[in-house]
């Protein structure tokens, strides 16, 4: 509950920015220099920057690009992860799983981070790529949930009597075997929320995702490293956003999974 | 009648759950004397497993909870006693048995280290590692496990059912025990593989002269092998009787409604017995809990809850219909 | 005489483990007449479910033919035509697992009609209303899961599913020994109405003799993967013959006098059930046997004729 509630303030804030956010200007392109490198104050509240945008607003902004990567990746990366899942572990012990579990371990060799560096250096550096390089390996993980779950669920009475009255595979596979996978899908949805976002942070530290002056959360702690400790408000209250975001996501899934736990009792 | 040696009195045991409260047991007495045998005869979903649980005290507590009622075995209440006391009491005086022998013994240990560990407990730890593999032998050997020392090194999975049951009762007899709750001991077995495991216990108890609740939905096994009998539906007990008694002469209309529907070797077909679904625990019926279902249900079913009714040599009916 | 609509001719499943052989059906012979019903009655390691799910397709036969109508169907489910799955069903012993969870009833009860191309329209709810009040259940039970309704009526439900295209023959597997004793009466006796009605064809398979005796038409007794005795039920309990046999009966708790007359003599149930992976050699039973002989530990004895419609595999007989 406390997952959903910060999550869905952080949603609210994200999506009303330039209404709730005191400066909405400062997201973009802005210059105050008479402003510049406020601590914080009552009317900064979380101060300035060296240019002289209020920090909460473009934390505010900064949201929206963490929701959204989180969001577009999600998209991208669970039908195909599930669906080739699910084929894989119906047809478990034949080459159809082989080839494909064997491509999703490719895949999962692969350190996530230095796959999505590799890309991201290769391509222009924005966020889109960035969220074609997490994507690219992030299918897997979906892959190997469902692989475990549709293998074992194949052997359920229940799937065997819908084949002996002849249903089709596609049937079995969506109808049958998919709904009982729903639980663990979405709770890895949204522990993988928070992942996600850090890592698109983490692509915009080192300048690979969100390109200044847009107001990603990882760009802005980047910004504000060279001035710590002094204008310690520049980078921590940025990094603290992204923490929020994270827990949020994370106490979500917790809370998902125990729900979900429950229901099977 | 001898003096009982266990006697539950009155006892309400409830369950909180996410929508409520599930009002379980609901004023449940019963009795067990010295050397007898004794059947608890009901259904899924009747409540004989939470009250042998209970007495045990191995209920889990949050989400269970007991209301109301006292449970005494050799004249102490076994709800007051602190809960370490028990586990002595438990070891020493009363065993129990459960239905899944497969889930009942651990999977990654050998019977040998299952055993031992069991005698080791109830006995005191201060005896040499002989004399407990010793005793677990012994216990083997007691209940006709063919080649004890190669089964000590045996897993469970390598045992069949039948085996593994009767190395449940093993382990419950080094315990020493006085007391016995077996809580479906056949029913996950085959019928010529349940013959041999209830004549084992059977001889075990004449030997040893002890007391016996043998727990089951098996009308027939209650029959053959015990000497009075408890008919439990939904949290009450409804009917308590010399077994020989009872089958000849069912009176609570849920036993004779069970009695019709049991199959048997005359071919006279099965009549349907009893209509309807046991009660929901959240809004159980007021007043006799079995008065939905009843084909010979009154006004005052409908009101109050029935007491046990004498009705003759040591039977009882909790049933209006007896009431003078 | 009625057309005998189910022949199982020498069939036989073997499985291959890294522990060997495992013989789980291991040469049996069985016909059904329309209209009637066969109790295949065995213990654990009988291998009776596995003969069910041979015939149903779960299994490939590894020798051996089934025949349905005239045809010869000894295949995969896969391998078999659509139009013979309307034909044949089953029913499972475990209604909470052969019924999906996450699938709400009326969609279960829908399935076997979508596939068959049976739904007269688009929402098939006129025809599922019919099939919930043909297992008397309440019509508003199409909306809802199963986890919400008890263990006799969702064991309703998975006999309504089978029921649903009009199939001609029902494999039965335990289907009630999960259930209390109450709740089993009520589902046998729609069975065996339903059976009278649609002019079903049953194969039961069970460990319960005494719910035999009281609906089978014939029953055949397995153990260690073979037959060892059939016999129409009247006549199968009136005089029991093989060892094996006069053991289970006598081994069964009863309810009254009257039913431990009938029983035969007692014989002491010895031993256990060996391995289907280690079939001891000669008669399968003989290690239990009470009456053994020499030879019996040499040759597996034949199935021969003892009564009217009477067969039994024995060397007390050959």
């Amino acid at each position: 509950m406390v997952g959903l509630s910060m999550i869905l303030l952080i949603a609210f804030l994200a999506v009303f920015a330039p209404f709730v956010s005191p400066y909405p200007k400062h997201a973009g392109v802005f210059v105050n220099f008479a402003e510049a490198s406020q601590p914080p104050s009552l009317r900064y509240l979380f101060g300035t920057d060296v240019f002289g945008r209020d920090i909460l607003s473009r934390i505010f902004f900064g949201f929206r690009f963490s929701l959204m990567m989180g969001a577009v990746v999600l998209c991208l990366v669970v039908p195909p992860g599930v669906i080739l899942g699910l084929i894989a572990g119906y047809f478990k012990g034949s080459w159809v799983d082989t080839v494909i579990m064997r491509i999703t371990d490719i895949f999962v060799a692969v350190p996530p981070l230095i796959l999505a560096l590799a890309i991201c250096s290769v391509l222009t550096p924005n966020i889109f790529n960035a969220m074609m390089a997490v994507s690219l390996m992030w299918w897997p993980w979906y892959c190997r949930l469902v692989y475990g779950l549709s293998s074992s669920l194949r052997n359920e009475f229940f799937v065997e009597a819908a084949e002996l009255t002849g249903a089709g595979r596609v049937h079995i596979l969506f109808k049958e075997i998919l709904p009982n996978c729903v639980s663990p899908i979405f709770t890895k949805m949204s522990l993988d929320m928070g992942w996600v976002m850090l890592i698109g942070a983490t692509l915009s530290f080192v300048g690979l995702g969100v390109q200044p002056p847009k107001p990603g959360l990882g760009t802005m702690v980047a910004d504000g490293r060279i001035y710590m400790p002094d204008q310690w408000w520049i980078t921590v209250f940025p990094a603290l956003a992204i923490m929020i975001v994270v827990l949020g996501f994370n106490l979500l899934g917790d809370g998902l999974r125990d729900l979900f736990a429950v229901e099977e009792v | 009648m001898s003096e009982s040696l266990l006697e539950i009195k009155n006892l309400h045991v409830g369950f909180d759950i996410y929508g409520g409260h599930l009002k379980v047991l609901d004023g449940v007495n019963f009795a067990v004397g010295k050397g007898e045998k004794v059947g608890l005869v009901g259904e899924t979903g009747c409540g004989k497993t939470t009250t042998m649980k209970t007495v045990m005290r191995i209920l889990p507590i949050p989400p269970a909870k007991v209301r109301n009622g006292e449970v005494f075995y050799k004249g102490k209440n076994l709800l007051r006693v602190n809960l370490r006391k028990v586990r002595g009491v438990k070891g020493k005086g009363i065993s129990m048995i459960f239905q899944d022998p497969t889930a009942a013994l651990n999977p990654v240990f050998t019977i040998g280290r299952q055993l031992m560990d069991v005698v080791r407990y109830s006995t005191g730890a201060d005896r040499s590692g002989d004399k407990i593999r010793n005793r677990a032998i012994g216990a083997l050997k007691d209940v006709a496990m063919p080649d004890p020392e190669r089964i000590l090194s045996n897993y469970p999975i390598q045992l069949s059912g039948g085996m593994r049951q009767r190395i449940c009762i093993a382990m419950a007899l080094v315990t020493g025990w006085e007391f016995l709750i077996a809580d479906e001991p056949t029913t996950s077995l085959d019928v010529t593989i349940q013959d041999q495991v209830l004549r084992l216990l059977g001889n075990l108890i004449e030997e040893k002269g002890n007391s016996t609740i043998l727990i089951t939905h098996s009308l027939g096994i209650v029959r053959e092998w015990t000497d009075r009998v408890y008919v439990m539906y939904a949290g009450n007990m409804v009917e308590a009787s010399p077994t020989k008694e009872l089958f000849s002469k069912p009176l609570h209309p849920y036993t004779q409604g069970l009695m019709k529907a049991v199959p048997k070797l005359t071919g006279e077909g099965m009549a349907e017995g009893v209509t309807g679904r046991i009660p929901n625990y959240l809004t159980p019926p007021a007043g006799c809990r079995f008065h939905p279902r009843c084909p010979h249900v009154m006004p005052i079913c409908e009101k109050e809850r029935p007491p046990f009714f004498d009705v003759g040599d040591a039977h009882q009916v909790a049933c209006f219909l007896y009431k003078e | 005489m009625t057309e005998e609509i189910v022949i199982a001719k020498d069939l036989k499943k073997h499985f291959h483990t890294s522990r060997g052989t495992v013989k789980a059906v291991d040469g049996i012979n069985f016909s059904i007449p329309e209209g009637e019903m066969l109790g295949l009655v065995g213990e654990s390691g009988s291998g009776k479910s596995t003969v069910a799910y041979t015939i149903m397709g779960m299994y490939r036969p590894t020798a051996g033919e089934i025949h349905f109508r005239g045809q010869d169907i000894s295949r995969e489910a896969r391998k078999r035509p659509k139009a013979l799955k309307k034909e044949i069903q089953i029913v499972f012993q475990d209604p909470g697992s052969s019924l999906n969870p996450r699938r709400s009833i009326k969609q279960i009860l829908e399935l076997p009609l979508k596939v068959h191309g049976l739904l007269t329209n688009k929402s098939g709810t006129q025809q599922v209303e019919r099939l919930l009040e043909m297992v008397e259940l309440p019509l508003d039970y199409m909306y809802k899961y199963t986890e919400a309704i008890g263990g006799g009526e969702k064991q309703m439900v998975a006999i309504a599913r089978a029921l649903a295209t009009n199939p001609s023959f029902v494999v039965l597997d335990e289907p009630t020994s999960a259930l209390d004793v109450s709740v089993q009466a009520k589902i046998i006796n729609k069975l065996m109405q339903l059976q009278k009605e649609l002019k079903l064809t049953y194969l039961f398979i069970t460990h319960d003799l005494s719910l035999m005796r009281n609906v089978a038409t014939r029953v055949a007794i397995m153990y260690l993967g073979k037959i060892c005795e059939v016999a129409s039920a009247s006549e199968f309990f009136r005089n029991p013959v093989h060892p094996y046999t006069q053991m289970l009966l006598s081994s069964i708790p009863v309810v009254s006098e009257e039913e431990e007359q009938l029983k035969p003599k007692k014989v002491l149930s010895r031993g256990e059930i060996p391995s289907p992976v280690n079939v001891p050699p000669g008669c399968s039973f003989h290690l239990r046997c009470p009456v053994k002989k020499e030879f019996c530990s040499q040759d597996d004895p034949e199935m021969v004729t003892v009564g009217e419609d009477h067969i039994v595999r024995c060397h007390l007989f050959s």
